[in-house]
């Protein structure tokens, strides 16, 4: 098993990582940085419960290798709140109810703050698209696409109150 | 503040209170069962599978995956004889003598990594020598099928499951009320039907996983993605032979359950591993693939129907026969197929019902429990059947279920009095959501339109003593916390839990936090997260126990200032006195207690609220008859509506309209009441159109989300029109009942109408595909 050593930019921290030759950038994610957020539902690029931002676009973490990423930048959900305040999907998405189990959130979100990215006003079909790679088994979508319509309007991010 | 002030403030209960876990899991900061660290010392589990559906285990040989280095052991069904099981326990852990099912566990391996543990897998070498299989439960249910379970009388089951030995029956639950033959002759109309619901996955976006570990002291402590942490600790002591108290099961939040993570389905399976490898946390994660096939599965159903009415259009009889596919072992689907039985009417009134409910042995996977067990499929055969009544008749569908479903005080089939219930006026709001009635033209020649509405009943399917417990303690900033045994599975039930806590306690929604993980070593009992029985079962028990707490609170007060308890509230974490106008924060006197005078002693101490539930009213029911005083504690109705477009030259189904309308008795926040039947209502609609396991001899052929499609966000019908009704339940909390399982029951039938309304054809079954409809539509000259 051979190991190799990478440096990539993970949230915004400069990580040295070792990683199996083999491993998913996925399990280096999970098991190496400790970024257990980002979740694993089918191991296959099926359910994208795995999103993360790699180098900006949306990907399955399951289909990437670790030893792809020497040198990228990573963004998992654990990479959305900033200065302790939540990104306007993640607020928008709690204030439109889309969270259930939150077994799919981080993945969902993850595709909503990169479709902001590329397109700051998207249209209800723009917005479907995106997510029609994130399986959710629980809310039937509604809410979540609701949420990212008024993400869309927000500018700024949102303190998070307990 | 005055009485006149304090009725002024807001309850929790009845608002839209936010999430309690919701910023948890926006961050990614919320614990999954796979997110916990267990250190490099943890061992891998993989599971070697029959790929046989019935075959005798002639000689297994491990001795080559045992020798693979970084293998830790091998265990096969020869190291754990006992039997295991929910409600009949016909259940080996490990296959032992023969296998029933393709995916079934035969052996398996833990080792330092899951690689290992995988090639270990290719190394066990099984000899088997196939045998007859059933597939068809109707053929299953005959003489001539082989016995599947040739000691199914030796089993252990409750006294309200009646398996019929030398038979593949594992449970024949019958209802005979009135006298169904002679009752044709009363009938002005009567119609025939059967229908064929196959076999779906419950998929959630979790997969199952569990880690086990044994100790020298010979305790067990069991990680599991779990909604039934105490059943499970009580079966798995059962089968392996220890005290309930040394099992402790942790459950953290659950990534969607929908039933599957019921009962014990693949948790005792680490645990038989680890039992052989003690001081070692051994893991198991099922791949996407044996979720699809290997665990609890919801069971086919095969059923047909009678029906009539009189002139007036009165229903007169029914007469119901259900053949449930129940799979290898019937461990929890006899349950399944008792609830077809006692609620298989649906909800209408019959003076006259014959019903036979059958679950049968066959070769597939194991029927388990899913959103509403039963219930969807009973309903997909009663309301189309209605539908055919009513248009024999020539009496509009709407009027026709208005004027027969079941009303309060109607002796109901298992001889109940039904309870007050808000059925008429889901109807009315379904019907009236997509402007029932009112001619609706299709948008373009190309396309054919129609609307059909389903009604539903269900009542929670549970053994009749399923009890509830809570505690209730105070920290120091004034907050409380509350302890409890049901699961929080995405349902939002930790947030209702603090909202009625808050709303007995008088204390703000934001101050109650509640317990977790579960942990059966210090979380009240609770008998499992199913059935739709926590708002009402768990939250009498939340508000004993708050009620407890606040008694005491208030004799503390009372005392203090010599006043009575009746002059005194509790107000915005305040206890207030009517009378004199003081009041003081609970905050000061929930842990440490008052002062006497002159600081002569102390009064008080640490406040603990203690409570529970049980309903203590089911009775059982006649086995030859079905008939008893109370067969269920109470029946949550409601009713789904569709307007749809059907596309000619492909077959595909355009939702224009959606409604449901359900009586849940009481919302205590209505917006997830919502969320709960918008994601329900979606899922039935998946069901409706997209999901079937392909079973061919059975071996699933399409196990992977490629294959087995679910709805995607590009699917849904966006636009789903939502009514709450409220007709409290007489011993519900604030007369709530619940609402997780319905809203996907009446689903299929009310698409299954509305095909039927715009094409004229009635379908074996769903899924409603566009193939299907299409070719359904070619063979009837509908198209060209």
């Amino acid at each position: 098993m051979t190991i190799h050593t990478i440096t990539c930019t993970v949230n915004g921290e400069s990580e040295v990582v070792e990683v199996p030759a083999h491993w998913t950038l996925l399990q280096m994610l999970r098991e190496k940085l400790g970024l257990t957020g980002t979740k694993n539902g089918c191991a296959g690029g099926e359910c994208g419960a795995c999103t993360v931002m790699l180098n900006g676009a949306p990907v399955n973490s399951c289909m990437v290798l670790g030893v792809e990423c020497d040198g990228a930048t990573i963004v998992t959900v654990e990479g959305l709140v900033k200065d302790g305040q939540l990104d306007p999907v993640q607020a928008a998405i709690v204030e439109a109810g889309g969270v259930q189990c939150g077994f799919c959130t981080p993945g969902v979100l993850i595709s909503a703050r990169s479709l902001l990215d590329r397109n700051p006003n998207p249209t209800e079909d723009e917005i479907k698209e995106a997510l029609v790679g994130n399986l959710c088994r629980c809310t039937g979508y509604v809410r979540i696409i609701d949420g990212i319509k008024e993400a869309a309007k927000l500018n700024e991010p949102v303190v998070i109150k307990e | 503040m005055t009485l006149a002030e304090t009725k002024k403030l807001p309850s929790p209960v009845g608002e839209s209170k936010t999430r309690l876990d919701v910023i948890e899991k926006v961050t990614g900061a919320a614990v999954y069962t796979d997110d916990i660290p267990f250190g490099p010392g943890l061992l891998h589990a993989r599971v070697k599978r029959s790929p046989h559906a019935h075959a005798k285990i002639l000689k297994i040989d491990y001795s080559k995956a045992e020798a693979l280095p970084g293998v830790k052991v091998v265990v096969t069904g020869e190291d754990f004889p006992k039997r295991i099981g929910l409600y009949l326990v016909d259940k080996h852990i490990f296959a032992r003598d023969r296998v029933r099912f393709i995916g079934e566990p035969v052996a398996a391996v833990a080792a330092i990594n899951a690689d290992i543990a995988e090639k270990a897998l290719d190394l066990i070498e099984v000899e088997y020598e196939p045998l007859e299989a059933v597939f068809d439960p109707v053929y299953g249910a005959s003489p001539e099928a082989p016995l599947l379970h040739p000691d199914m009388a030796d089993y252990d089951v409750p006294n309200y499951i009646f398996p019929q030995a030398g038979t593949n029956i594992a449970n024949h639950f019958k209802i005979r009320k009135g006298d169904v033959e002679r009752a044709w002759e009363q009938c002005a109309a009567v119609v025939e039907s059967e229908f064929y619901i196959p076999h779906v996955q419950h998929v959630p976006i979790e997969p199952h996983v569990a880690v086990a570990r044994w100790d020298d002291d010979g305790t067990l402590t069991l990680w599991a993605a779990s909604q039934s942490p105490f059943a499970q600790r009580n079966l798995i002591a059962k089968s392996f032979g220890v005290s309930q108290s040394d099992v402790r099961v942790i459950a953290p939040l659950v990534g969607g359950g929908f039933g599957c993570k019921a009962g014990v389905t693949m948790e005792a399976l680490p645990v038989a591993i680890a039992s052989k490898v003690k001081g070692r946390a051994v893991k198991l994660t099922l791949t996407r693939e044996e979720e699809f096939f290997t665990n609890f599965v919801r069971q086919a159903l095969v059923i047909k129907l009678k029906m009539g009415c009189d002139a007036d259009g009165n229903l007169v009889a029914l007469k119901n026969t259900m053949y449930w596919d129940g799979g290898a072992s019937t461990e929890y689907g006899v349950n399944i197929t008792r609830a077809g039985g006692y609620n298989s009417t649906g909800p209408y009134f019959f003076p006259n019902v014959h019903t036979d409910s059958l679950c049968v042995y066959t070769n597939h996977p194991i029927g388990g429990a899913y959103r509403g067990f039963g219930m969807s499929e009973l309903h997909t055969g009663i309301e189309q059947t209605i539908d055919m009544l009513a248009e024999k008749m020539g009496i509009d569908a709407v009027d026709f279920r208005l004027k027969n479903c079941v009303k309060g005080g109607d002796i109901i089939l298992t001889g109940m009095t039904m309870h007050p219930t808000g059925l008429n006026q889901c109807i009315e709001k379904a019907a009236k959501a997509i402007e029932w009635g009112k001619e609706a033209k299709p948008s373009s020649p190309n396309k054919l339109r129609g609307k059909g509405i389903a009604l539903m009943w269900k009542a929670p399917s549970m053994p009749p003593n399923a009890g509830s417990s809570a505690e209730v303690k105070f920290s120091e900033d004034g907050t409380v916390t509350v302890s409890l045994g049901g699961q929080e599975i995405g349902q939002g039930a930790f947030t209702v839990m603090a909202q009625m806590a808050a709303g007995v306690l008088g204390i703000p929604y934001e101050s109650v936090r509640v317990r977790g993980p579960l942990d059966t070593r210090y979380s009240p009992y609770e008998w499992q997260t199913v059935a739709s029985r926590l708002t009402w079962s768990m939250g009498n028990a939340v508000v004993a126990a708050a009620q407890d707490a606040r008694d005491q609170l208030l004799d503390l007060a009372a005392d203090h200032w010599d006043e009575e308890v009746e002059d005194l509230d509790i107000v915005n974490g305040k206890v207030i006195s009517y009378k004199s106008e003081q009041e003081m924060s609970v905050k000061d006197i929930g842990i440490y207690g008052l002062p006497n005078e002159n600081f002569e002693g102390w009064k008080g101490g640490p406040i603990v609220g203690r409570g529970s539930f049980m309903p203590t009213y089911v009775t059982n029911l006649d086995f030859e008859t079905g008939q008893g005083d109370r067969a269920v504690v109470h029946y949550t109705t409601g009713a789904q509506a569709f307007d749809i477009e059907i596309d000619k030259e492909t077959g595909r189904i355009e939702v224009l309209k959606s409604a449901s309308a359900f009586d849940v008795g009481r919302a205590i926040n209505p917006e997830l009441v919502r969320a709960q039947i918008e994601g329900g209502f979606i899922q039935g609609y998946s069901s409706a159109v997209y999901e079937q396991m392909l079973l061919k001899e059975g071996a699933m052929l399409n196990p992977s989300f490629v294959d087995y499609r679910i709805a995607t966000a590009v699917d849904i019908p966006i636009e789903h029109h939502v009514d709450i009704i409220e007709v409290p339940q007489d011993d519900g909390p604030w007369g709530a009942r619940g609402i997780g399982e319905h809203p996907m029951v009446p689903t299929i039938a009310a698409l299954a109408n509305a095909i039927y309304d715009a094409t004229g054809l009635r379908l074996e079954g769903p899924p409603f595909t566009a193939e299907k409809l299409y070719l359904a539509m070619l063979d009837a000259g509908l198209v060209e």
